[in-house]
């Protein structure tokens, strides 16, 4: 019986392999001979003007709408004045000085922290947590800042991110907990989370600008919405999967229900949390570039000034600041989580419990004093800097003129035999049928909920008329993440197996996802001209990190019990990874395949800069136009492809694990 | 002692009074900064001239497009290009209800055309005459738009009715389009390291006619009947048929500033500057390496009988 069922669906499977390949070939001809060419493309004046009326209702918002004593923007602009308080604050103190008056009248009353202090606190920092290497990794970091005439422009990414990051974790920790505590909530929060992740980030820039006004703060809260999701999700999953006896514990000791949150349960989640600060870190990182068109100001605009003259070293080094940010603050907040608690010592004078802080103080103070008479405590001479751009520019001038022929022969036959192919099928399938087998997928793994989620969701891009476009963004995607997972995925093997492995990719997996892609992009452009190809390189580079990352941490959480057993039955080793780890890992892998692609998405405004036909294009091209319902509409688009992606390979994911017994 | 109070006093009164009699508000006029070499020179010209005048002046850097938010809700205030050919839509939608004001043009034109490196030349002896891109489309071929030339459009979002162009002049030639400015140079860039054949939009002002040696396209010159009227020109049955326009660069400001600021709006309205001129403060920044600051304070110490006009 059991057979007959397996054969069934082995049939079914095959029957629709087959139709899919029939239509994709005789689709025209098919159409044209029930004069149905609406099977081929969706007729025009079916489109229903859904970003019309979107453009409507936020034009209402931004404009009228109100609370009857204040107005939605009222609302808006206070909170904005919130967050510019101390983001003000911070920005004095490490970048601009205390000034009193606007624009050039003002007067500096207090001049900001000499680089000498700034270094001076962040090693500290470090070396409180006793950790050797993290010093020299934070002190190397900061000297890079200096040394390469970053200053002070990463001291301006610098201030933005500090508000950034705490206000994304704090949030991030709340939403968290509360859904948690109550499922309807998260069941609202999850989807919300996911267009915060996807939708790209111009197509509600406008909305942004006008409500929170033009400036530093609409830059900071377009970073916190695009870096607050993994921190929600990581607190969710690290309180779910909490031992539930450890709780029971904390309940029979007597805890209130505060101290079981707030004293059991977040500190025993920390590991899992880190994840989530690591993740924010890095997000916000990642949307420097886009923060400083919005008036944020610092490296972003330096990388983005810099590529404009194509001036390629200058951008390489400037992006290679914001990587040694990101590395430096993320390995040094890892760091603070886990120093071991030390006992307090008691009867000692306050003087000597806090001897180095104090010390610190007066050395701040002094560096302080001393700054005006000082040049150099000021301002680093500037005739050490030191500058490679020349170095980087000959080097792709040198690789231009010797091997344009050998890359152009590579690219050609990756165009002809892989992208074309895979660019002919998704445009060649009719949409009804697209949508069918999208359904049925749905129905396979996750019942009626899942296929009337495909369904409805792929048929609103089809009603928009936005489906030959959200075609092309499947391609490009579709095989980024195809080459991005056959390279992520062996990666993340040698990872798992071998620590020292683990630790190289890290650094370089953490670089890949901070340095901006702009860097990259412009000398890829210079050996691959604009078009499709060159958007692919730009996207596997971004999304292969996640494929590593959770690959690895899949081989890494095997139990060592199956591992032992599996070696007294006698495994080879090839037999071991392939028979045993791989398949029991291949959920994890599936949700690191899940993040990949979603990242894949997120770059897809990027892409758009290179010349592509799809949905991100759309998007930048609402924002060129000043059509907000237009790219609120196709950013809508880009969520909905990566939300069916990310439901179906989850519940796929949750197959395999209730099939290998782990849940 | 009582000396050193008065003088004190004395100075800062009358620099207080002086600034303050002269202008309207000491708020901060905000102007916008954008990432290309020629704007910043325009933006930092027209702040000086209003420093000199005694306004008080912020410089922000801002998206090309995204700026329009900020313009309209008054958190900006000046925004001293935008080209006819790419901020048309932008300009139209925004000033449609008069938050955003048109100031009037900079007084430089933009061209913007097809544009070969020189030594292309001696493969296509027939340029700049447009005619002669049909006979030498294959020296311009790649492999993906093999026997077709290709010809690498700007951004999809500048508009320029290439793939019209194109299809109504009847030439063998396909249309890519950049996605970014910086895509669109970097692509220059590269051919002209390997002396490669290259043919793509370039306008100017800019640094790239400048550094590289080439030329620009003559197509039958643009009239708005070419534009409008299919009957016009070569091909009698479509419109395109024709070169680009040359549109000339706007200046916009928030409504804000004639309110509050009229003698700065007066003063930006009076700012004007000639391509040409232009074309050599962008070069001497750009390719021999001087700072903006440098330059713009160099123009205005020999140009002061002109920018006293315009604050008069």
């Amino acid at each position: 019986m059991i057979s007959n069922i397996q054969n069934n669906k082995k049939i079914t499977f095959f029957l629709l392999f087959i139709i899919t390949f029939i239509l994709y070939f005789y689709g025209k001809e098919i159409a044209s001979y029930f004069d149905a060419k609406w099977i081929i493309k969706y007729p025009k004046h079916y489109i229903f003007p859904i970003s019309k009326y979107t453009s409507l209702f936020v034009k209402w918002l931004m404009d009228e709408a109100t609370f009857g004593t204040f107005s939605f923007r009222d609302l808006t602009r206070f909170i904005a004045w919130l967050i510019q308080q101390p983001y003000n604050l911070i920005l004095a103190l490490i970048s601009k000085g205390f000034l009193q008056g606007q624009g050039q009248d003002a007067v500096e009353i207090l001049p900001p922290l000499s680089w000498i202090s700034v270094i001076t606190i962040i090693v500290s920092m470090a070396l409180y947590t006793k950790d050797k290497i993290l010093v020299a990794l934070v002190a190397f970091a900061f000297f890079y800042l200096v040394i390469f005439g970053q200053w002070e422009s990463s001291m301006v990414t610098l201030s933005s991110i500090i508000i950034a990051v705490p206000v994304g974790v704090i949030i991030g920790l709340i939403l968290g907990i509360l859904s948690y505590k109550s499922e309807l909530l998260e069941r609202i929060i999850s989807p919300i989370l996911d267009l915060m992740q996807t939708v790209p980030v111009f197509a509600y820039l406008v909305p942004i600008l006008v409500m929170f006004g033009f400036g530093p703060v609409s830059a900071l809260i377009a970073t916190i919405i695009y870096s607050m999701p993994p921190m929600v999700r990581t607190t969710l999953l690290a309180l779910k999967s909490i031992d539930p006896q450890i709780k029971e514990c904390g309940l029979m000791s007597g805890c209130t229900e505060r101290q079981l949150l707030w004293k059991v349960l977040v500190p025993v989640s920390k590991p899992t949390l880190m994840v989530g600060v690591n993740q924010v870190i890095m997000l916000s990182l990642n949307m420097v570039i886009i923060a400083s068109m919005i008036g944020a100001g610092g490296l972003g605009y330096d990388v983005l000034a810099s590529l404009r003259r194509l001036n390629i070293g200058v951008g390489f080094e400037t992006g290679v600041a914001i990587v040694v940010l990101a590395i430096a603050l993320d390995r040094l907040s890892q760091a603070f989580v886990n120093i071991p608690a030390r006992k307090r010592k008691k009867n000692i004078s306050f003087f000597k419990k806090n001897f180095n802080i104090i010390t610190l103080f007066i050395f701040i103070i002094v560096i302080y004093l001393l700054s005006p008479f000082l040049p150099f405590i000021k301002n680093f001479p500037e005739n050490l800097v030191f500058n490679t751009s020349l170095f980087w520019e000959e080097l792709v001038k040198y690789i231009n003129i010797n091997y344009y022929d050998n890359l152009e022969s590579f690219k050609v036959t990756l165009l002809t035999y892989f992208m074309l192919p895979i660019k002919r099928f998704f445009l060649g399938i009719p949409w009804p049928w697209f949508i069918t087998i999208l359904t049925i997928t749905g129905w396979y793994f996750g019942k009626l909920r899942l296929a009337f989620l495909c369904l409805v969701l792929s048929l609103f891009i089809v009603v928009t008329g936005l489906w030959e476009k959200a075609m092309i963004t499947l391609y490009l995607c579709g095989s980024s993440v195809l080459i991005a997972s056959m390279i992520g995925i062996p990666l993340g093997v040698w990872a798992g197996v071998n620590a020292r492995a683990n630790k190289a990719l890290t650094v370089f997996i953490d670089t890949l996802q901070t340095l901006p892609s702009f860097v990259y992009l412009i000398p890829v452009v210079m050996l691959f001209r604009v078009g499709d190809f060159t958007a692919m390189l730009a996207v596997i580079l971004y999304a292969l990190a996640p494929a590593v990352r959770y690959t690895a941490h899949g081989i890494k959480n095997i139990n060592n019990q199956i591992v032992e057993a599996a070696l007294i039955c006698g495994c080879s080793p090839r037999q071991l990874l392939f028979k045993i780890k791989l398949p029991l890992a291949l959920p994890e892998i599936l949700l690191g395949i899940n993040q990949t692609i979603m990242l894949a998405l997120s770059m897809l405004v990027i892409t758009a800069l290179v010349g592509t036909r799809d949905l991100g294009q759309e998007v930048y091209i609402a924002l060129t136009k000043a059509d907000i319902g237009r790219g609120l509409v196709s950013g809508l688009c880009v969520a909905f492809i990566s939300i069916i992606a990310d439901r179906i390979i989850k519940s796929g994911s949750n197959k395999l694990k209730d099939k290998y017994g782990m849940i | 002692m009582k000396n050193f109070f008065a003088i004190f006093f004395s100075i800062f009164f009358i620099g207080f009074s002086s600034s303050l009699s002269a202008v309207e508000s000491k708020d901060p006029i905000k102007l916008t900064l954008h990432d290309w070499t020629g704007q910043l020179i325009t933006t930092n010209i027209m702040a000086e001239v209003l420093k000199k005048a005694g306004y008080n002046v912020e410089l922000v850097p801002a998206d090309y497009i995204a700026q329009f938010a900020g313009l309209q809700t008054g958190d900006l205030h000046v925004a001293m290009e935008m080209w006819e050919t790419t901020g048309r839509d932008a300009i139209d939608e925004y000033t449609a209800d008069g938050r955003v004001v048109n100031v009037g043009s900079t007084g430089m034109d933009a061209i913007e055309e097809w544009w070969y490196p020189t030594y292309m030349k001696e493969k296509c002896p027939g340029l700049p005459n447009w005619e002669a891109l049909n006979d030498c489309a294959e020296a311009f071929a790649t492999p993906e738009t093999s026997p077709k030339g290709r010809y690498l459009g700007g951004p999809v979002t500048w508009g320029g009715f290439d793939d019209e162009r194109v299809e109504a002049l009847n030439l063998d030639w396909e249309v890519i389009h950049a996605g970014t400015d910086a895509a669109l140079f970097a692509e220059l860039e590269s051919a002209y390291q390997r002396k490669a054949p290259i043919m793509l939009w370039v306008y100017a002002p800019h640094w790239a006619p400048s550094k590289y040696s080439g030329e620009f396209v003559d197509f039958p010159p643009y009239t708005t009947e070419c534009y409008t009227d299919p009957s016009w020109g070569i091909n009698k049955n479509s419109a395109y048929d024709c070169g680009k326009p040359r549109g000339p660069i706007w200046k916009v400001a928030s409504s804000m500033l004639k309110d509050k600021w009229p003698g700065a709006y007066d003063a930006v309205e009076a700012f004007t500057l000639d391509s040409n001129e232009m074309g050599n403060l962008v070069a001497s920044v750009d390719l021999d390496g001087n700072t903006v600051e440098a330059v713009v304070a160099d123009w205005m110490s020999s140009n002061e009988g002109r920018w006293s006009t315009w604050i008069k």
